[in-house]
């Protein structure tokens, strides 16, 4: 089975000289559909440079990474531009929604920068927004969803659409625990459901919920936990 | 726990037999805490002595006898529900004893030994976390039996995080160009540097 995202000796240095700054030193990682995978360490040691990275939202300085077998670095700039609207589903802690559209045009948003045609984005959106449990917030603006109804919003347009590729920075870093832990069933749940998974997060309470934890320091993976059997025996369904 | 406290509970709700106590003692406990009807008949029988319970009187050893909560036992429950245990006295850690340790043993990089703790807390974690996913979501008692052990070591793992963080801070203090030599300007000058 090929890995959906693979990172083979990837480092990033900032600067250069006396002020050159090793943001990331010769990681490599592979994450398998069905698979969610933590990254835990302190603040600095690297963490959302490898997610900005493994989302092709920066280049490393060496190293390869390939989503889904291909080569970021051999693609052109237009098609790692449609691998990131298409294939590649991002949240941040502090959601990223556009506070002028509602949940579900937040939602249909990258579906219709893709080229869906608008009724049929917003059908899928709303779609996406039921099984989240928030079809009767679809109307309702941003700034009138709770922290937890905002961050499932955030999901769900991280999900919409054929996504493989989900790309979490600390997701719950701004909700009670109640809310945290429903924000990670709903991201283990559509890992389960088979995309591959990675969560950038210093909290191991949220680690927990992944298959694997990678601990990253000073740039470098230092240790990862022993993986569990069994995420690929729970992917019987007919994905791909 | 105290299984004494915990029966009181459970016949607060009205008189119940010794099996059924240590059955519903169980599940309201998440499974997490075995408990065998033996145990539950002496915790009866003290709590009996002492005027908590009382029971029917009747038959012996293992047969059906209903035990019921007294007045005094809704007191002492009461009472007990809201006295802190006893946490005043820091209990003699062996983790902290280890990392403590780890720093005196020469060679030994005590950052590897605080990983080590690390990743198999985070192991631990993973299987509580398991067991919680799992679990039916109306499974309140097993939730909150799981959550308190889930953030019990969430706290160790914190403290191994914050350990991280003073050695790297002492190892960069260390590391910095001295300060300046002494002089007997009693050292008001030394921040320049």
């Amino acid at each position: 089975m090929t890995a959906m995202l693979e990172m083979r000796g990837v480092s990033k240095v900032y600067g250069s000289g006396p002020t050159e700054v090793s943001a990331l030193w010769d990681v490599g990682l592979s994450v398998d559909r069905g698979e969610m995978v933590a990254i835990m360490g302190p603040s600095g040691s690297g963490k959302s440079t490898l997610l900005t990275i493994a989302g092709s939202l920066e280049e490393p300085t060496s190293g390869e990474v390939l989503v889904d077998g291909s080569e970021l670095s051999e693609m052109s700039p237009n098609d790692r531009a449609r691998l990131r609207r298409r294939s590649i589903g991002y949240i941040f802690q502090d959601f990223n929604l556009l506070a002028g559209l509602t949940a579900a045009e937040n939602v249909a948003l990258p579906l219709e920068l893709d080229g869906f045609e608008s009724g049929a984005a917003h059908t899928t959106g709303l779609e996406a927004l039921r099984e989240l449990g928030l079809a009767d917030r679809s109307s309702h603006f941003p700034d009138d969803l709770s922290g937890g109804e905002r961050q499932r919003v955030a999901i769900a347009r991280a999900v919409v659409g054929n996504r493989r590729l989900l790309l979490a920075d600390e997701p719950s870093g701004a909700l009670d625990s109640v809310n945290g832990e429903a924000v990670m069933r709903l991201l283990r749940d559509a890992c389960r459901r088979g995309m591959a998974g990675v969560v950038v997060t210093h909290d191991a309470q949220l680690a927990a919920w992944a298959d694997r934890v990678v601990f990253l320091r000073d740039g470098r993976i230092v240790d990862h936990t022993a993986q569990t059997p069994g995420p690929e025996s729970l992917l019987s369904g007919p994905e791909e | 726990m105290s299984v004494r406290h915990a029966l009181l509970a459970l016949l607060s709700e009205g008189p119940k037999f010794g099996l059924r106590l240590q059955q519903e003692f169980e599940s309201r406990t998440g499974e997490v805490w075995p408990l065998n009807v033996g145990q539950v008949y002496t915790t009866l029988q003290r709590l009996e002595r002492d005027g908590f319970v009382e029971s029917d009187g009747e038959g012996g050893e293992g047969s059906q006898k209903d035990f019921r909560i007294t007045s005094e036992g809704r007191r002492e429950l009461t009472a007990w529900l809201r006295t802190p245990p006893d946490s005043e006295i820091p209990p003699r850690d062996e983790l902290v004893i280890k990392v403590l340790v780890a720093l005196q043993v020469p060679g030994v990089d005590v950052l590897n030994v605080t990983q080590a703790h690390r990743r198999h807390l985070v192991e631990t974690m993973h299987r509580y976390t398991q067991v919680k996913a799992d679990a039916a979501e109306h499974d309140l008692g097993l939730a909150l039996v799981v959550d308190a052990e889930l953030f019990r070591l969430e706290g160790v793992v914190r403290w191994l995080d914050a350990a991280d963080a003073r050695l790297r801070q002492l190892d960069d203090t260390s590391k910095a160009p001295p300060p300046v030599a002494r002089s007997e300007s009693h050292g008001s000058v030394s921040g320049r540097r």
